[in-house]
């Protein structure tokens, strides 16, 4: 996994709230037995007009002109603002696959369907928790003034705004420390690979049949 | 010790190691596999030269891009039969069980595991599909994870977890005559919202949870995930136990009751604390209908699509106007006057037997009357959740009172209920649906999904427009 340490991006603003899984990357992307090349389809049936199936050849189609994503002042961003419970719906992992091949490395919501949550940690995608009003302070930020830019230090974890205006989050303790390291948890999981085998010797003698 | 609630119970149990932080190792009893969310996950296993920890604890079916109709055709897309075949192909490298597409026992994971009995009471259950929190209807904790954590527990048969809050949902009383587990958690969903849940495994319970079915707590667990839940589950009583025995994968004979004994135990104490309560009143539970591209957009099916102008905040009066815009509907039109293209029944919400013979009550009643699924209906489709669904449907006799009445029965698989196979909605076609989301697109691109009970599908599909189930409840659900 990549690391996450800081971040100074480039931000684009999706204003509404509830954006489920379906929406970020639709079903038909998930036949892919691949892990990448899913940016091109990010948010596939609100950024093209015609129908998106994989394997197409993404320049040639026809560009959504209403879609915030495809304004020329956002190309390039890195740091998507959204709005609360972003991610809901379904546990496919394509969507932070897609986010992250599409360039956002940060995703600032106020609020965050739980799997995709945990799913943006496993692949270097840091998502932000901050307050409602904050978030509406950095909609309107982003409105006003092109180009606008935020620096994500997950070290420090703070979210600073051009104007220097710093903004604390929260990131559990363990999360931060693979993110920031880029650490593989299986490698690190099976350093227990003894605590699991008691647990399991321990098990088998008061619930055999679980390992029957 | 001090009371502990049912979640708690599952916690403590498979706790295997505890960070300073909280953050704990959980062992995980059980996975499910199916074809769309673990091909990244066998990749991995492969480049790293892993193998899975404890086979007896995985079984595999592909599910999600299997044709409802002409199985013995195989799958034309290929891009979907590449998918399926990678499944097959994993698990035969890996030595995982599977029921392939032609194993009468195949169907949807969810519906699959219970069936088997490969899900059982205390355990920890996880598949690569949020869906996952059906199995919770057991008194198990069971959540979905993205493909990552499949390999990681492939690898280690264990997951890192923060524990969440717990939520008990209580819903006291009886329900009213045609009103179902759908219509419940579509209320709860109407009620807190699509993040009511988010942080908390939620405990349904209440006289009117133990009054349901097997069948009808795993509708209920299933939709706990669109309530933003980390996982829904439902304490044991006798009728976990009863469902148990006898099943394929359940412990046999005195090993049995060993087992039963201690499932018993999976209840949460008298006077446990729970971090939230919500209580409902099962007897004021109408029939829902969705109006909306969320399952929070509910209401009663003698209501109103609602007016954006009375939204409570400016965010979701925006959100509302972009769903009526979506969905085709005006403000204020009366749910029973919409209309309806496709009926689709099915998913691992609704296609388990109960939930077929719920909506063949109401095609039994259509052919009595001489009635047939209305004209201005293009397809009604049944589509059972697993072979031996299927095969059970038939041996009542279910399926020819579909087909008499006009509707057509199909091989098990999701389906419709996310159009990944060649089963979907048109642009702007309307349909009446037993599965789970809503969502734009979910069932085809610019498809227009409402979400209901099974007979109340079977309802709209006979009318051609949603009707109130108990109107004709006393005819009908004879
Ligand atoms: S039936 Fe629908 S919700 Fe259930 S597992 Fe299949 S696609 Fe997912």
């Amino acid at each position: 996994m990549k690391p996450f340490t800081r971040l100074d991006g480039l931000v684009a603003p999706l204003d509404r709230a509830n954006v489920d899984t379906d929406a970020i990357i639709p079903k038909q992307f998930l036949k892919s037995i691949k892990r990448s090349g899913f940016g091109p389809y990010a948010f596939d049936e609100w950024r093209y007009l015609d129908h998106g199936e994989p394997g197409m050849d993404c320049s040639a189609r026809p560009l959504n002109p209403d879609f915030v994503l495809n304004q020329a002042r956002y190309q390039g961003a890195s740091v998507l603002l959204a709005r609360e419970n972003f991610g809901c719906g379904s546990s496919r992992e394509h969507a932070p696959w897609a986010l992250e091949d599409y360039g956002f490395r940060a995703i600032i919501a106020p609020s965050f369907a739980d799997i995709f949550f945990n799913n943006c940690f496993k692949n270097g995608v840091l998502p932000i928790v901050l307050k409602a009003e904050i978030v509406d302070k950095l909609f309107r930020e982003t409105a006003d003034a092109e180009g606008y830019r935020l620096t994500v230090d997950l070290a420090a974890q703070t979210v600073t705004t051009p104007s220097g205006e710093a903004f604390a989050f929260d990131v559990d303790p363990e999360r931060k420390h693979r993110l920031l390291n880029g650490l593989d948890d299986i490698s690190l999981t099976l350093k227990f690979t003894d605590q699991i085998q008691a647990y399991e010797a321990r098990r088998k003698g008061e619930a055999p049949w679980l390992f029957a | 010790m001090s009371a502990r609630t049912l979640f708690d119970k599952l916690w403590d149990s498979h706790v295997v190691h505890v960070e300073p932080d909280g953050t704990a190792l959980l062992y995980i009893d059980r996975q499910l596999v199916h074809e769309v969310t673990s091909p990244q996950a066998f990749e991995g296993m492969k480049m790293n030269g892993r193998k899975p920890w404890r086979l007896a604890s995985l079984l595999a079916t592909p599910d999600h891009n299997i044709p409802t109709a002409d199985r013995d055709k195989g799958i034309a897309d290929p891009v979907s039969r590449t998918q399926v075949e990678t499944l097959d192909a994993n698990c035969a490298e890996f030595g995982i069980t599977e029921f392939g597409m032609n194993d009468p026992r195949q169907g949807i994971v969810h519906v699959i595991g219970p069936e088997q009995g490969f899900t059982q009471p205390g355990m920890t259950i996880v598949c690569g599909d949020s869906h996952t929190s059906t199995h919770g209807a057991f008194g198990a904790l069971a959540f979905g994870i993205g493909t990552s954590e499949v390999e990681h527990v492939l690898a280690t048969q264990c997951l890192w977890q923060k524990k969440a809050k717990t939520m008990q949902v209580r819903v006291e009383g009886e329900l009213k005559f045609g009103v179902t587990a759908k219509d419940i958690a579509l209320a709860v969903i109407g009620r807190i919202g699509t993040a009511g849940g988010t942080g908390y495994a939620v405990e349904f319970a209440g006289s009117a949870i133990r009054a349901l079915s097997m069948e009808g707590r795993m509708t209920l667990c299933n939709m706990a995930i669109e309530a933003g839940a980390r996982a829904g589950m439902v304490a044991v009583d006798e009728k976990t136990v009863a469902y148990m025995r006898g099943r394929p994968y359940a412990p046999k004979g005195e090993q049995f009751e060993q087992a039963a004994t201690y499932w018993r135990s999976l209840v949460s104490d008298a006077g446990a604390a729970f971090d939230a309560v919500l209580e409902l009143d099962a007897a004021g539970i109408k029939p829902q209908v969705t109006w909306g591209t969320s399952p929070e957009m509910v209401v009663p099916v003698d209501g109103r699509v609602p007016d954006p102008a009375h939204a409570p905040n400016a965010v979701k009066k925006s959100d509302w106007e972009r769903a009526l815009a979506y969905m085709g509907l005006s403000a204020n039109t009366p749910i029973d006057q919409i209309n309806v293209d496709k009926v689709f029944i099915g998913s691992c919400t609704n296609s388990r037997i109960e939930d077929l013979r719920e909506a063949a009550k109401v095609a039994s009643w259509a052919v009595a009357q001489n009635r047939k699924v209305a004209g201005n209906v293009k397809l009604a489709m049944v589509v059972p959740g697993s072979g031996l669904v299927k095969a059970q449907a038939e041996a009542e006799g279910l399926d020819k009172l579909f087909t008499a009445a006009g509707f057509e029965w199909r091989d098990p698989g999701c389906s419709m209920c996310l159009a990944m196979n060649a089963d979907r909605l048109e642009p702007g076609e309307r349909c009446a649906s037993t599965s789970n989301r809503n969502f734009e697109g979910r069932q085809g691109q610019g498809g227009r999904t409402h979400l209901v009970s099974p007979a109340m599908a079977a309802a709209a599909a006979v009318f051609g427009h949603f009707v109130d189930i108990r109107v004709l409840a006393n005819e009908v659900m004879q």
